[in-house]
């Protein structure tokens, strides 16, 4: 089972693999997959895809991909090792296996925003909203950044680059307020701060 | 001490056949949490150099290891013991979480 195509597409030469989404994602990571496999499936829910069309059209002029519609997977069949997907049809029920090599999950992602729903406004892709390319958020004083605030790129330095925008943002924002410039006072001269216990040994496992 | 590398041509000698655990790393140039781990195994092996060997593998270079032990994701790091795959760790970890791993050999 696999869930990066770029990562672990080079194990899977000449073998006959699925994706399975129905969104832009799945359509580039099944494309790029073909580039290994013999054969690639898309293993999509329903009978029309939300990707793109320029996207959906490259996966449908290649020959490599066929499309398994209406179809969710139930269970994941092998030991050791993937075999084969079991099937079942979401128009009828009706059940079947498709043998197979590997399965790349290319489903989408939920930003995981819990915390704030409620408190600060959502896009519609579920993640957190923010002015332009700041880190703003709908609240004055709470600022977001990283992957909870970009559902496009989603890349480690794209969310470290926003970390420094939002430090920017805190900066101005205090500034706006009269207190940069200032040093820190003493954290053990601020009332009510608790106290630093040394922390026990995390057990990793 | 860097470990040593293991290819095709040596794996029957350099692992199936040694007297010891041997810690196959499965690699590539191309795979970022690879490099990441490597100079942490490296570390392993020079601070337990009589308790287990520590091997690196390129699978652009002997992909038919990568198939003959069934790799699909790597970093995969296989320990083989009288010629017999024992433990498989899959994925970057950092260095306490994989002497965890591997306290069965190191101790």
């Amino acid at each position: 089972m696999s869930y990066c195509a770029t990562c672990d597409g080079f194990f899977f030469r000449e073998r006959v693999i699925a994706v399975v989404g129905g969104g832009d994602s799945a359509m580039e990571e099944a494309t790029f997959l073909t580039k290994f496999a013999s054969k690639v499936y898309i293993i999509h829910r329903r009978d029309e895809l939300r990707a793109s069309k320029i996207m959906q059209e490259r996966a449908f002029k290649n020959e490599k991909i066929e499309f398994v519609w209406n179809s969710e997977v139930v269970d994941i069949l092998g030991d050791e090792a993937v075999t084969g997907v079991v099937l079942e049809d979401t128009v009828d029920g009706s059940r079947r296996d498709l043998a197979l090599d590997g399965v790349f999950v290319a489903i989408g992602n939920d930003p995981r925003t819990h915390l704030v729903h409620d408190k600060l406004d959502l896009t519609a892709e579920g993640t957190v909203w923010v002015d332009g390319r700041s880190s703003r958020t709908s609240v004055p004083g709470v600022f977001a950044a990283g992957d909870v605030i970009d559902p496009t790129y989603r890349q480690a330095v794209t969310a470290a680059g926003s970390g420094t925008v939002a430090a920017l943002d805190v900066e101005h924002f205090l500034a706006a307020l009269g207190e940069a410039g200032a040093p820190a006072p003493d954290a053990a001269e601020i009332d009510g701060l608790p106290g630093a216990e040394p922390v026990a040994k995390v057990d990793a496992a | 001490m860097t470990a040593k590398a293991t290819t095709s041509a040596t794996f029957e000698q350099d692992v199936l056949q040694a007297e010891g655990p041997v810690l196959v790393d499965f690699w590539a140039e191309w795979c970022g949490p690879c490099r990441m781990v490597s100079p942490v195994l490296d570390q392993i092996q020079s601070e337990h150099p009589d308790k287990i060997t520590i091997l690196k593998l390129n699978v652009d270079e002997n992909p038919d290891l990568a198939m003959k032990y069934q790799i699909t994701s790597i970093p995969a790091m296989k320990v083989f013991n009288k010629g017999a795959v024992e433990t498989t760790i899959i994925g970057a970890k950092p260095k306490f979480a994989l002497e965890q791993d591997l306290a069965a050999y190191i101790g």
